[in-house]
């Protein structure tokens, strides 16, 4: 009778150790699974994405910088610009082919806690939301790993500047005393980033929307500064005034200009901000 | 005994379970080495970010040709390095990081370190494209401009990784190295 007891317990025991046996199994399975995404995560390949948006090719030349060392020229060489911005709903198609990229995926150190904040998902876009507006609450890494995958790269500063010159009947309008009103005045329409692209007239080159819905992301935003080495560090404000006095005249009336510039030099690659987008570049000969 | 062998058996696979995830996990959402950027130390060997794992890492960015801050953030790198204790600097890299790739090549880094007696560990020079060097001075939220062929201007940060490169702290601008030192040795 007690050996027949003992004869149980055992088959019991045995049962209990082959089901957490399997147990164990299943658990190892889940966690070497985890580990592949979150190498591929790590390596950051980038599955390719068909972009739709017509590319401009822009004309280069010699440009003065809003802000730089006096009266230096600086040249900036052909080059192919988005019409416009990137959209939500390629944003979306981004994220969707992207994982890593999704809100619930990305990493702190690539975007900040607001990255896409006001998506109901990982993938459904904010509701009311235009799908045909620019994306927003993007970080440099996530417009930079977006231009990537559509082959192509973000602008630098000097040639989103070189196009910002541009209104709608000069390549440089920047002598216009309309040039900077215009930009100025629409800094004062609410919720524009709201708005759908290319609803507003393209400029002298035939790209859209520079000005009137969202700021952008340029792949050396963080190239502002003084243009001394200052022990004292930080983005220096007052270099940033001083230079801009030594430029010329229209530069100093160019508010809007200036306005950038400070908003630039305020950004890290990782935050992510509601008025804040970006759109794609390419070089001319690839 | 049969039962001891099952045990045995089960408890293999338990730490075998518990060995493969391990090293993953200690890459943080806000770790360095999370960058996928190629780089090339001063002996021109080939490595990345995460390979720097494991010690605690204190970086600056410069380049070899500069006249004026850089010599002043060079002697603080040195003054820190003397500040740490002797068995934390064992798991402490002091890494300089040029954002002039194209000038300072391996063999201008390592000759810049024997010239100023800071070459060896815990030192180490990096080096890497335009692109990878402006994502990591993102990273770090240093700012740089290529003024002409030969000078940069950029903001003079100090910037303190834990092992598992985590930003513990950053200093900017006239820097207290005892500070950094002590950071260091508190990790």
């Amino acid at each position: 009778m007690l050996e027949k007891k003992e004869a149980t317990m055992n088959k019991l025991l045995k049962i209990f150790l082959i089901a957490g046996g399997f147990f164990f199994l299943f658990s190892c399975e889940n966690s070497s699974s985890q580990q592949e995404i979150t190498s591929v995560t790590e390596a950051s390949e980038l599955v390719k994405i068909q972009t739709e948006v017509k590319m401009i090719p822009i004309k280069g030349g010699k440009y003065q910088p809003f802000y730089g060392e006096d009266s230096t020229l600086v040249e900036v060489n052909n080059f192919l610009l988005d019409e416009r911005q990137v959209t939500n709903n390629e944003f979306l198609e981004f994220v969707k082919k992207n994982p890593q990229w999704k809100r619930s995926n990305v990493k702190a150190i690539f975007a900040d806690e607001t990255y896409l904040q006001d998506w109901q998902d990982d993938e459904t876009l904010p509701k009311n939301a235009n799908p045909d507006a620019p994306v927003t609450y993007v970080s440099w890494f996530a417009a930079k790993a977006y231009a990537k995958s559509a082959g192509k790269r973000l602008p630098t500063l000097d040639e989103w500047e070189f196009v910002a010159m541009a209104d709608e009947e000069l390549a440089n309008a920047r002598d216009k005393v309309s040039y900077s009103e215009n930009i100025i005045n629409l800094y004062h329409v609410k919720f524009r980033e709201k708005n759908p692209v290319k609803q507003s007239a393209p400029n002298y080159w035939g790209v859209y929307n520079m000005f009137d819905l969202v700021w952008e992301w340029t792949d050396d935003f963080n190239s502002i500064m003084s243009t001394s080495d200052s022990r004292n560090g930080k983005v220096d404000d007052k270099g940033l005034f001083c230079a801009a006095s030594a430029t010329s005249v229209t530069d100093v009336l160019n508010y809007a200009a200036f306005m950038r510039y400070a908003f630039r030099s305020s950004l890290k690659a990782n935050y992510t901000v509601a008025n804040l987008g970006f759109r794609c570049a390419k070089d001319i000969n690839q | 005994m049969k039962q001891l062998i099952i045990l045995l058996f089960f408890s293999v696979l338990l730490f075998s379970c518990q060995d493969k995830p391990a090293p993953e996990e200690e890459i943080s959402a806000d770790s360095i080495f999370l960058l996928d950027s190629k780089w090339q130390n001063e002996e021109g060997k080939e490595l990345q970010l995460r390979d720097l794992k494991g010690k605690n890492l204190v970086v600056v960015l410069i380049f070899t040709s500069c006249q004026t801050a850089c010599p002043m953030l060079v002697a603080d790198m040195q003054n820190i390095y003397a500040k740490i204790d002797k068995k934390k600097l064992k798991e402490t890299s002091l890494v300089m990081v040029t954002i002039d790739p194209e000038n300072d090549t391996p063999e201008v880094l390592k000759e810049y370190a024997k010239a100023r007696n800071i070459y060896g560990e815990p030192w180490i020079y990096l080096r890497s494209d335009k692109e990878s060097t402006r994502e990591l001075a993102n990273v770090l939220a240093v700012k740089y401009k290529k003024i002409s062929p030969v000078v940069f201007s950029h903001s003079n940060i100090i910037t303190v990784f834990n092992k598992n490169g985590e930003m513990v702290s950053q200093a900017e601008g006239t820097v207290n190295a005892s500070g950094i030192a002590e950071t260091v040795n508190k990790l």
